[in-house]
């Protein structure tokens, strides 16, 4: 028997984030003068609280609320990274808000919401709780989307992800509902129970299949993934960055956790569609990127085909599967993170640059944003030694495990026209003759951040052990 | 032996060079970063030979091995030196300083990022040739893709864009290929350590055959093999110089390292079932790049189709699977690495004078420059082969390995030989001798003495090749005859190998379905040889 209160106490970081959340929309709001920068000092400084707080007071997995919500080594990872994911936005917005007159303090407050969100869908283990999180992160999405206001293409991008959202939401809830009415309960738990004991039900079925769809579209898998590339551009780049690292991360150890816990009777089923959604993923978002001459457009579609290769690890459903996947997403969030502070880098006076041509010759004008792109890139391409290869290694060899070797065979030709357009990235940089100089200082945030993400990339084959063996026990968690 | 970690200095010295450029700056930045790679290349070179001259070559056994854990599960850094490898990490510790004193003047843009990026392909050079651990050999493999592609594509001629994509999209699937393959290799034995693999692997038929394929998508591309060379010609012809010097002098020798680390030893059923294809390919490749490179009118073309053909003689040695063939094809790599590079640095010299490769723009160069003229003699005789030259020894044993097991093969194979002799001679005549006509060469100058040093040790280490090849075999030899015995050992445990060698079917080894997938022309040496072997 739990009371509220140690319930509460396994939700330690969520709460304490909907506290600051509140608090610091009311000192925005009562407070005159612009608050910005103090709330945006304030939300740093609550995620990294939060964080501490994921590891204490408890270890071991936890659960709260008759197990609705469960806090264990897998969700402890997950968290870690959509709090560094969310941190980070908020530390790469500033100048970039001040400088746009977008400095509205309702910004931190909506990363911190989203944030509570997410860290409710990884925890979640029942699918009420999973639609709770899953809507206060989407809301609080859509509005950072359309968050300049005064802009036509971010309130477009506000508006497609609202109503293509709005979709998504819906049909997950009727497969949820699908769900509930074959199997009698919400619980995680209870409804594998029900699908090992009652045997192959169709209605569970079809309830599985609409919910991977708007699983599908929240990590904007192929044929889902429509918004990204509008949504992507028409975003404060910021934004941008927020949605290509910590919801990604937050949806897709959701799908981990919801087809691991909830199905692990009908895997055959949705190891085929997740199978065909990541190939469809890593072949359209390869493609599709070669053309693009927009920087965020090419990340949109990098983050498709990204999802693809997470996905494998998914279809993999094993120890080994999930240990891929949450090596992945670590890799992802920390290089996509350093992506986009060097895009946000490229402006010249108060213009914002996002055009690859653009980037022509920037080793000649600014040799280090250069090199922090090109090393960025080629990990992204998945080329060793940088720690991309890695992410990519062990979803790999999550698929040669359970002798998926038709999907490691297609992703390995994928990967390969996707090498392409990040090499023709560096090539740009390198090869060609310089086009006007972007303004050279970055400042001193985004500097740190674009360094500390090169550098990871550049060291993690030396010393890529922690994260390995800690992954190892992430996963462990989920397995039982 | 000693207990310093000569091969992790080996390994790693260029990369604190590189460092070392990246971290000086100042007014005379391009002077430094030279000098930093000069002196960081010699001192590998040191240590290379300290290696080479301690290496115990009796024993087939790894030496210098070092281990540190790395990524747990099994995934270690391991490294260490058998006789297959340890002569190449002296021949890249050996060429590189040479590279970079044929650089000297003839790069004078964005010289230190230059320097850096040669530094860092020799650590992933060196990496490849002495990991002992699947994953470690996978990272330096791939590795050194990212900074050839620079060095294609920035110091590049005019279709450098073209050429460095086409180098790196090629290779790259064919090494992702091979990745596959090791991770199956990993989930099947649980290591990755390659010397484990060695001694214990036993892979069943089918899964052999599947591991060579992946294996074999990467080597070939890597070594290259018809028909998958035609990254090659594109990549020399547009690198600088000592690009393409690396390029045919090591890259290529990637490919028939790892067919005698991983493809003949772990897959010994598999190799043996696809000699016959390899044969096919390679005798394709000899004739087939050698009349191709008589029609060059590039000089650097002409000797990238050149390195194909001889890159053939080299897989037809490996795959005859005999002593001979094998101590052939190392020895033919290791010398061609020396005479290609050099042959390279030649067409450097005359370039870095012209700027034109086209073999028509030159023409009785030996009035105004002898001594060049008879560097160039030197590294043309050995590319043809010709007895006394290190080319000779090479190609002399790999054709008798193959004789002892296909007649034929040879036959065809020795054809390439003539035409070398044919495309190296019509070269040297058309660039060397006939009058000196042209009115730009009549100021041409003649070797530099920063250019005699470079050719001068070359030229030395041709002809002793060439005189006293014991020095390689010394060290190559012992290590060979205990590949060639596991090879017979494995083939004899699996009956229908022993069919094989009664002469009942060559292809048995494939499954049904496939066997009857090699060309008429495989069927046809496969009865030629088994009349051959009935006598």
């Amino acid at each position: 028997m739990s009371t509220i209160g140690t319930d509460l106490l396994v939700l330690l970081p969520e709460c304490l984030l909907a506290i600051a959340a509140m608090a610091l929309l009311m000192v925005g709001a009562l407070v005159a003068r612009n608050t910005f920068r103090l709330i945006s000092g304030a939300a740093v400084l609550a995620l990294a609280v939060a964080a501490w707080f994921v590891f204490s007071p408890f270890n071991g997995t936890q659960q709260a609320f008759g197990g609705a919500f469960v806090a264990d080594g897998f969700a402890r990872f997950a968290k870690l990274l959509v709090l560094l994911g969310s941190a980070l936005t908020v530390v790469m917005s500033v100048d970039f808000f001040e400088r746009e007159r977008i400095a509205n303090f309702e910004f931190p407050v909506l990363v911190l919401l989203a944030t509570i969100g997410m860290l409710f869908m990884v925890s979640a283990a029942n699918f009420i709780a999973l639609y709770l999180g899953f809507e206060l992160q989407s809301l609080s999405l859509y509005v950072l989307a359309a968050i300049n206001r005064d802009s036509v293409r971010s309130s477009e991008a506000g508006l497609k992800y609202f109503v293509l959202g709005a979709l998504s939401s819906g049909m997950m809830l009727y497969g949820i509902s699908f769900i509930y009415g074959f199997a009698g309960t919400t619980s995680f738990v209870a409804v594998a129970h029900a699908v090992a004991h009652a045997g192959q039900n169709i209605g569970v079925i079809f309830g599985l299949v609409f919910l991977i769809a708007g699983l599908a579209f929240k990590v904007s898998a192929v044929p889902f993934h429509m918004w990204t590339p509008d949504v992507y551009e028409g975003s404060p780049t910021p934004i941008t960055a927020f949605f290509s690292i910590a919801p990604k991360t937050a949806a897709m150890v959701l799908f981990l956790r919801v087809m691991l816990e909830a199905f692990p009777g009908a895997l055959p089923e949705w190891r085929q569609i997740v199978a065909f959604v990541s190939v469809l993923s890593m072949f359209l978002g390869a493609v599709a990127a070669i053309g693009q001459t927009n920087i965020k457009r090419l990340m949109a579609y990098s983050s498709i085909s990204h999802m693809g290769y997470a996905l494998i690890g998914i279809a993999a459903g094993t120890a080994q599967g999930i240990q891929g996947v949450l090596i992945y997403l670590a890799i992802y969030v920390i290089t996509n993170a350093g992506v986009f502070v060097c895009i946000l880098a490229m402006r010249r006076g108060t213009e914002m640059i996002e055009t690859i041509p653009d980037l022509a010759g920037l080793a000649r004008t600014n040799p280090r944003l250069a090199l922090a792109f090109a090393i960025l890139f080629i990990s992204l391409a998945g080329i060793p030694p940088f720690a991309g290869f890695f992410a990519k290694f062990y979803v790999f060899l999550a698929a040669i495990e359970t002798h998926l070797f038709g999907l490691a065979i297609l992703g390995v030709l994928a990967s390969v026209i996707g090498a392409y357009y990040y090499l023709r990235i560096v090539k740009i940089i390198y090869f060609d003759e310089p086009a006007p100089a972007f303004e050279p200082a970055m400042g001193a945030r985004l500097g740190v951040i674009a360094a500390g993400s090169s550098l990871f990339n550049l060291f993690f084959v030396i010393m890529a052990s922690p994260l390995v063996n800690w992954s190892i026990a992430a996963a462990k968690a989920l397995t039982p | 032996m000693t207990h310093w970690p000569l091969l992790s200095i080996v390994n790693f010295l260029p990369l604190l060079g590189a460092l070392a450029i990246l971290a000086i700056g100042g007014e005379a930045r391009a002077q430094n970063a030279r000098l930093i790679a000069l002196v960081t290349t010699v001192a590998n070179l040191v240590v290379a030979l300290a290696i080479w001259v301690s290496f115990d070559g009796s024993s087939s056994a790894f030496q210098f091995v070092e281990q540190a854990s790395w990524l747990g599960n099994g995934i270690t850094y391991r490294v260490g030196v058998d006789g297959i490898s340890v002569l190449f990490v002296v021949l890249t510790a050996g060429l590189m300083p040479f590279c970079i004193l044929a650089s000297w003047k003839s790069v004078g843009d964005r010289v230190p990022e230059y320097m850096i990026a040669f530094l860092l392909l020799e650590t992933m050079m060196i990496g490849v040739f002495t990991s002992l651990n699947l994953v470690l050999f996978y990272v330096f493999f791939e590795g050194g893709l990212v900074p050839m592609f620079l060095i294609i594509g920035i110091w590049g001629g005019k279709r450098r864009v073209y050429a460095s994509f086409k180098f790196f999209l090629y290779t790259l699937l064919g090494s992702l290929l091979m990745l596959l393959g090791i991770l199956s290799m990993y989930l099947q034995t649980g290591t990755t350590d390659i010397e484990v693999l060695l001694k214990t692997a036993h892979f069943s038929t089918a899964m052999q055959i599947w591991l060579w394929l992946a294996f074999f998508a990467s080597f070939a591309v890597k070594m290259p093999m018809w028909p998958v060379h035609t990254w090659l010609p594109d990549a020399h012809v547009e690198a600088p110089t000592a690009g393409s010097v690396i390029l045919a002098g090591i890259l290529l020798k990637m490919g028939g390292y790892g067919f005698l680390r991983f493809s003949l030893p772990m897959m010994p059923n598999a190799s043996e079932a696809f000699a016959p294809l390899i044969f096919v390919l390679s005798v394709v490749a000899v004739i087939y790049t050698s009349l191709v490179a008589l029609a060059q009118e590039d000089m650097k073309k002409l000797i990238a189709y050149s390195s194909v053909a001889h890159m053939g003689l080299v897989t037809m040695g490996i795959f005859s699977l005999t002593q001979q063939g094998i101590d052939g094809g190392i020895f033919q790599m290791l010398s061609h690495g020396i005479v290609s590079g050099a042959l390279f640095l030649c067409v450097g010299v005359v370039y870095d004078r012209m700027h034109t490769r086209e073999i028509a723009a030159y023409g009785g160069l030996v009035e105004r420059m002898p001594v060049y003229a008879a560097c160039f003699m030197v590294f043309t005789l050995a590319n043809m082969g010709l007895p006394g030259t290190s080319g000779f020894v090479g190609e002399f044993l790999t054709m008798l390995g193959t004789f002892r097991v296909n007649t034929w093969v040879v036959i065809f194979a020795a054809t390439g030989v003539i035409l070398s002799a044919g495309y190296m001679l019509y070269l040297y005549g058309r660039i060397i001798f006939g009058a000196l006509v042209k009115p730009a060469l009549k100021t041409i100058q003649d070797l530099s003495g920063r250019e005699i040093a470079i050719l001068a040790p070359l030229v030395a280490f041709t002809i002793i090749l060439g005189v006293y090849p014991k020095i390689v075999f010394d060290e190559t030899s012992v290590t060979v005859a205990h590949l060639v015995a596991q090879e017979r050992n494995a083939l004899h445990t699996l009956p229908q190998f022993e069919a094989r060698r009664s002469n009942q079917s060559l292809i048995q080894g494939l499954p049904k379905d496939r066997a009857d997938a090699p060309t008429t022309l495989t069927l046809r040496l496969a009865r030629g040889e088994g009349r051959f072997i009935g006598r």
